[in-house]
């Protein structure tokens, strides 16, 4: 009986696997076709279409406008998502459970209605579509991630290391900057790369909100226009190893470093 | 008599609706080691934190070195508090984590890790500098904790259930270690506590708290021998509780009559006044030695082995609701089930007029 | 506990004032401009119903809200069936040290870009794609299927993406299941099934639902994966929001979509949030 469960559990996971693979591995394969349709069967191995997409003002900008756009909003969200969770979790202020259920709104709403709000609202008042504009829909998605991820952090235990340091003699800058946030690290960091990683990704906010300079989602939803494409792949594939570059990158520099 | 260290007077708090403090005087001299003593919610956490500035009564003033420090922040009184949890900063080292009050005060760097090592070797921690707090068991964590509050040489030393986290065998020896080291530094401390042992133990004033209010104080030895209120007498060691009320009073005696029957005592009340009279568990006399307080028979219900002694809970035989809690040596043949006679001595029944 | 230690009033509203600003300024007004913008008439302005009563008259339009609850139903169900079992195996199958990296493997496929994501299914599932040409090559089909541009791929598409995401919400749940209760309940004489059914399953069932109820949410507002996945010939609302804006430049019926369509996520929410709230009690 347990045999049979074990090896219907292995026939399983082997399946799920085989699902959540398929679609990379054939993105993955075909961008390195040596014709022009990414389709079987397959002609590469060759770089031709990595060449393409490197030689590509509009991709390689866009790919910059991206990271620039995550990098800021990002710093952004987790700045004001900072502060509102400590001033929230240290001092006690009216309404606060309201104020608090209030910038954590928009957690719950469809990122193409925060899109359409803000193209409607910029509309009206004039503001010209634009990076920027997309930043601030960035932020507006997630400042309330961060809030809550910090907020979530600050417990009791960390009120009293405060009160220590306070106590000791530390002004209140000296204990936001010597005591508050490096013992916040973590949860800043988590804070900050979640951001990073939905910015990065967003598509509809930046669609709706900008126009000549984009960012590299809407680019490469410009490039499906023109149907099956090896040159999508090769984008896609940069982009999938630039993410897994990262995410490796930070798994083995911070999430090692806890403490036991 | 020189001025108290600390005068806190007639202070009163309430969070919103709740009252955690009722008009409570307190005077604390230097070089003291008082505790306060009281179950959760009696308010002696609350007292500690007006004392540490982090709570501004809503009545009464603090004065400490004769200056009011009602309203003063923290960081500007002469008080350094030990939490309970430690609160040590878990990014630094345990060095940079005791020197932190110095730094805070601009002390230069050498003079600090000098000043830092000598507070680690004050609690016998020397080798602990470079460590980080993680690294640490929980005595050793409460050490470095009380050596970060000691380096700056506050004149009053606030510990909050400093022994709260530790377990028994650890808790006794910290204990007898913090004796040592307030001894050694002639520092005030004043530490809160729930555990009647720690505060018999360790206590030069002993502040027996409860609901918001101050039932005793005094020296460890004369609250437990002679304690003046109810509360107190089971709160601080148990009691054998007899209610009654006064008969007759002359002569620096009185009369109780009480559920075991009609009881004389020295001390003073008036006729018609309800008292209680309670009785140390070493006091109750159980079977044929008898002391000259007769006070009837009861029923063991229960016998407790506790090493050195066997606890003995038996119910009067006149008021079964009446329970005797005496204290019988190791080699007793009392069991449970067994009928006894009881007594004691009318010169260790304490009186409690209500 | 009262906090005291800063004297002024001013610092706690100076920290959270930024925030709530910018969620007043970019979360709060822009949605009442929305609602503002729903109830005029893209014709010469003034404030009409119009936009709301277009929804509710065309059936081209109402027929749009019933495919995205199709689908979002749909996708949900498949999703937690697919994804409980995997869980369940990463979780109590595979040894506690492999555990870490067979969930970031399981996890690989989101480090792509969402759009790129549904692109590549395009590429398993078009006319000429690796799915109709294996099963042609191998006979079992002459002529190729009609894979992309339907249902099923929005479909496809969908749960690749939610069963990554419920494994992890249902994984973390299962994790945090104190080994005492299987234990418990196994001393009390159940069997593995049991156990399974009458404890593992209640305990694990909030996690489900917080899980549900995200699928639900991100996929009635996703536009991407039904555009490009599943095409033109069946229309879902976030589809019929952007062609408003894109083909028409109908702002205002575009908003009262919006708002609609909200409205139904908000009555989902509501609902999950009661049906934890009455577990919890």
């Amino acid at each position: 009986m347990r045999a049979v469960i074990r090896i219907a559990a292995w026939l399983y996971a082997i399946a799920i696997y085989g699902f959540t693979f398929l679609p990379v591995v054939v993105l993955v394969l075909f961008s390195l076709q040596a014709t022009s349709f990414p389709i079987p069967p397959f002609t590469g191995p060759s770089l031709r279409w990595y060449q393409a997409v490197l030689s590509d003002t509009r991709l390689t900008s866009a790919l910059v406008n991206s990271l620039l756009v995550a990098v800021l909003s990002s710093l952004a969200s987790v700045t004001l998502g900072f502060l509102s969770a400590w001033g929230f979790a240290r001092f006690v202020l009216p309404g606060s459970a309201l104020l608090r259920g209030l910038i954590t709104l928009p957690l719950t709403v469809s990122y193409l209605i925060i899109g359409m709000g803000l193209l409607v609202l910029f509309n009206w008042a004039g503001v010209p579509k634009s990076l920027l504009a997309a930043g601030i829909g960035h932020v507006v998605i997630n400042l309330p991630l961060c809030f809550a991820i910090i907020y979530s952090q600050m417990g009791d235990h960390q009120i009293n290391i405060e009160r220590a340091a306070r106590d000791l003699g530390a002004a209140e800058w000296k204990v936001l900057l010597m005591i508050t946030v490096p013992v916040m690290a973590p949860a800043i960091f988590a804070g900050f790369f979640l951001s990073m990683t939905f910015s990065w990704d967003e598509f509809v906010i930046s669609f709706l909100l900008t126009r000549f300079e984009t960012t590299l989602p809407v680019e490469i939803w410009n490039l499906l226009r023109s149907g099956l494409n090896p040159k999508t792949n090769a984008v896609g594939s940069l982009v999938f190893a630039i993410s897994i570059v990262l995410v490796v990158f930070f798994e083995l520099t911070l999430l090692r470093r806890k403490p036991a | 008599m020189s001025a108290p260290l600390v005068d806190i007077r007639n202070v009163s708090h309430r969070f919103g609706q709740l009252s955690v403090l009722k008009n409570v005087s307190l005077a604390i001299e230097p070089g003291s080691y008082t505790i306060l003593l009281g179950p959760s919610g009696s308010g002696k956490t609350t007292l500690l934190s007006i004392l540490g500035g982090f709570v501004t009564p809503s009545e009464g003033k603090v004065f400490i070195r004769g200056e009011d420090c009602t309203s003063v922040p923290p960081a500007k009184r002469p008080t350094t508090t030990v939490f309970q949890d430690y609160a040590l900063f878990p990014h630094m080292s345990v060095g940079g984590n005791v020197g932190f009050g110095l730094r805070m005060q601009g002390v230069d760097g050498a003079t600090r890790t000098a000043k830092a090592r000598e507070a680690l070797a004050l609690v016998g921690l020397a080798a602990a500098f470079d460590k980080k707090p993680h690294q640490l068991s929980g005595g050793q964590r409460q050490r470095v904790a009380l050596a970060r509050a000691l380096v700056i040489e506050p004149a009053v030393l606030l510990l909050d259930e400093p022994l709260g986290a530790l377990d028994l065998k650890l808790r006794r020896q910290m204990q007898d270690e913090l004796k040592a080291i307030q001894k050694r530094v002639g520092t005030a401390f004043v530490h809160v506590t729930h555990d009647q042992e720690e505060a018999m133990a360790l206590a030069d004033h002993c502040v027996v708290m409860n609901d918001g209010r101050i039932e005793d104080e005094g020296p460890p030895e004369r609250v437990y021998a002679r304690p003046k209120t109810r509360f107190s007498a089971t709160f601080m060691g148990e009691s054998t509780i007899l209610a009654g009320t006064v008969t007759e009073a002359k002569n620096g005696i009185v009369t109780v009559s009480t559920s075991a029957g009609p009881i004389s005592l020295p001390g003073a009340a008036p006729a018609g006044a309800g008292v209680a009279l309670a009785i140390r568990p070493e006091h109750l006399v159980l079977g044929d030695a008898k002391g000259d307080v007769a006070l009837g028979t009861a029923k063991v219900g229960d016998v407790v082995f506790q090493g050195s002694f066997k606890r003995v809970l038996a119910a009067s035989t006149r008021d079964p609701a009446s329970q005797f809690i005496a204290k019988a040596p190791a080699s007793a043949t009392v069991q449970p089930g067994d009928t006894i006679a009881v007594s004691c001595n009318a010169q260790d029944i304490i009186l409690l007029v209500d | 506990m009262s906090v005291s230690g800063s004297n002024s009033r001013a610092l706690p509203w100076a920290l959270v004032t930024p925030a709530l600003a910018w969620t007043l300024a970019f979360f709060v007004l822009p949605f009442i401009a929305m609602g503002l913008s729903g109830l005029t008439a893209h014709e010469g302005g003034g404030l009409t119903l119009a936009n709301y009563s277009q929804f509710f008259t065309d059936p081209s339009y109402w027929r749009a809200m019933v495919n995205s609850l199709e689908v979002t139903a749909i996708v949900t169900v498949i999703s937690i069936l697919l994804a409980y079992p995997f869980a369940w195996i990463l979780a109590e199958q595979v040894p506690e040290r492999w555990q870490r990296l067979a969930l970031m493997l399981a996890v690989l496929p989101f480090w792509t870009s969402y759009v790129v994501r549904s692109y590549s299914w395009l590429l398993v599932l078009a006319q000429n794609g690796v799915i109709n040409r294996a099963l042609t090559g191998l006979g079992l089909i002459a002529e190729p299927l009609q894979l992309a541009n339907t249902r099923f791929a929005t479909v496809t598409g969908f749960v690749h993406f939610f069963v990554m995401l419920l494994t992890l919400t249902i994984f973390a749940n299962l994790k945090q299941l104190s080994p005492s209760y299987r234990k418990a309940a196994a001393d009390l004489g159940a069997g593995p099934v049991r156990t399974f059914l009458h404890v593992v399953l209640p305990l694990t069932l909030p996690g489900i639902m917080v899980g549900a109820f995200l699928t639900f949410v991100l996929c009635i507002g996703d536009y991407i994966t039904p555009q490009i996945l599943g095409g033109n010939n069946e229309l879902v609302m976030p589809q019929l929001v952007m062609m408003q804006i894109g083909r028409r430049g109908d702002f205002p019926l575009a908003s009262a979509l919006s708002i609609i369509l909200m409205a139904v996520v908000t009555v989902a929410y509501l609902a999950c949030a009661r049906w934890l709230k009455i577990e919890r009690a």
